[in-house]
């Protein structure tokens, strides 16, 4: 069954869903979507450091988006200006990578499959990279949920009840750095914000609960993945953009029909 | 055994100095409530006695394993994150339903259980508040301005339901307000912040130091609340002159005595 390439290419889509949507939330609940731009972006730096020693691209990944990570999660904490500071240093990350991988010869051909991913040329050591990930960022997100769930609503409450928020935070700095590295050859580095925020947001209208909103959003990213691996299929389009496409569909209905059920 | 204490806590956020030299501490089962003006370093004292604000000097010691409830100013959820009021009582500890509901009932919320917290009024959402602090069993209470947004029966009627939950779990109420004939009736001790300590003790003393008065004005039922306080030159005489604040502090305003 994993001989074909259209299965790899469906379980590598679902893999990633199902960990990013529900880390997603926290990024929305937290307002960390230029966190997580940063990071992701800084991830080609990480493509040209992994080509240049010829290290396998997840390890290379994993370790530019875990340093970028903490240097971005530290000049959070100092708050002030820090929306200005992330925005600097999430296309700063990106152009910066993207100069240096054309100096590794070769990659500059390949360049387009870090940046919107390569989805169909999944390997099954791809995927069992991809579903490690996955299950590592989902075990660690059910192990810590309800620290961080009232870290994330007030660190105050969480200081009183004995959670060191900071510690929490660094749950979900590692969790992202996890799942920007599993991403990037499913939707590459431009369009993990996307994976992450959109089932999000389109789970939120139907939500009543914080658990309802990550399955929701764990489902709706899984359907989203599917359904653009087979629009692009149809229509001949590329398979990263096609997913992000049907997951920000899928938002414009559940966004309108939560605007009309607020004014009934 | 005190449940809580602090020595000389000297506290900045940023460049500006909020407390210099506060000495305070908590005995078991007492009702103290934190008086001062605006500014006067209230909220950063309690932040500071539950962890949430390191202080650059002096220290904080707390009984260890000791239980807190608290109950913050605000609270700022984001409209992203969905929450009904049932689930906010389960956090950070899983609550039976049972529970739940006893705790909203004492803390006079009894309905709001399947509301979501972005739909509660200022009135309610302090109750659910205080509902989630008592979940825990604490040994200390601690209550930023919880009366805010409250009118005067409202108020009267929260303090009244703090007196029976003190009765009931035995724990003592550390309170942050500038309601100050309310809550001086209902409080065992009473301490006048300035970013130092001014004067601390039985209401009653507090009401006719030198001090307090200077600070809210005499007899005027806290109307005068707003006053400025006239001592605060004395920060600068303390910091040119050195270490010992609390000191310097409280002999400064013997001097002042009005």
């Amino acid at each position: 069954m994993l001989d074909d390439f259209l299965v790899r290419a469906a379980l590598a889509g679902l893999g990633l869903a199902l960990a990013a949507a529900p880390l997603g939330c926290f990024v929305s609940w937290r307002r960390m979507a230029n966190f997580g731009d940063a990071t992701a972006h800084a991830a080609i730096l990480g493509v040209a450091l992994s080509l240049a020693l010829s290290l396998p691209v997840f390890a290379g990944t994993l370790f530019v988006a875990l340093v970028m990570a903490v240097l971005v999660g530290a000049l959070s904490e100092r708050g002030l200006g820090i929306d200005t500071v992330l925005g600097v240093l999430a296309h700063g990350a990106l152009a910066i990578g993207l100069v240096a991988i054309t100096f590794v010869p070769g990659a500059r051909l390949d360049l387009s499959a870090y940046l919107f991913g390569d989805i169909l040329a999944v390997t099954k050591s791809d995927l069992a990279v991809i579903w490690g990930g996955a299950a590592l960022v989902l075990g660690l997100l059910i192990w810590r949920w309800q620290a961080l769930l009232t870290a994330t609503l007030s660190p105050d409450l969480a200081h009183a009840s004995g959670i060191d928020p900071r510690l929490e935070s660094r749950v979900l700095t590692v969790a992202l750095a996890l799942t920007v590295a599993v991403a990037i050859k499913v939707v590459g580095v431009l369009l993990i914000g996307a994976m992450l925020l959109i089932p999000a947001a389109a789970a939120r209208p139907f939500a009543r609960t914080p658990e309802a909103m990550a399955l929701l959003a764990a489902g709706i990213g899984g359907i989203s993945a599917l359904a653009g691996l087979e629009g692009a299929l149809i229509f001949d389009t590329p398979a990263g953009p096609s997913m992000v496409c049907a997951a920000t569909l899928i938002f414009a209905v559940t966004a309108s029909l939560g605007a009309m059920r607020a004014r009934r | 055994m005190k449940l809580i204490e602090a020595q000389g806590l000297r506290v900045s956020l940023g460049e500006h100095p909020v407390l210099q030299g506060v000495d305070f501490h908590v005995d078991p089962g007492e009702i103290v409530t934190i008086v001062g003006p605006n500014g006067s370093g209230k909220s950063t004292l309690l932040r500071t006695l539950i962890g949430a604000v390191k202080p650059q000097a002096g220290k904080v010691t707390r009984k260890p394993g000791l239980r807190l409830g608290y109950v913050p100013q605000k609270l700022q959820i984001d409209a992203t994150l969905p929450l009904t009021v049932a689930r906010f009582l389960s956090l950070p500890h899983r609550i039976s339903r049972a529970e739940g509901r006893a705790a909203l009932e004492e803390a006079g919320a009894g309905a709001l259980e399947g509301r979501p917290m972005s739909g509660l009024s200022g009135g309610q959402f302090q109750r659910v508040l205080l509902a989630r602090a008592i979940l825990g069993k604490p040994e200390v209470l601690l209550l930023d301005e919880p009366t805010q947004g409250l009118d005067q029966p409202g108020s009267a009627a929260f303090y009244r339901q703090i007196e029976q939950i003190r009765a009931r779990l035995g724990c003592a109420v550390v309170m942050v307000s500038h309601e100050l004939h309310v809550v001086m009736s209902a409080s065992d001790r009473v301490v006048c912040l300035n970013g130092h300590v001014c004067c601390q003790g039985h209401p009653e003393t507090v009401a006719q130091a030198a001090e307090y008065r200077a600070l809210f004005g005499t007899g005027t039922h806290g109307a005068l609340a707003l006053y400025r306080h006239e001592h605060t030159h004395t920060h600068d005489h303390a910091h040119e002159r050195g270490h010992d604040h609390a000191h310097d502090h409280h002999h400064d305003h013997a001097g002042h005595g009005h």
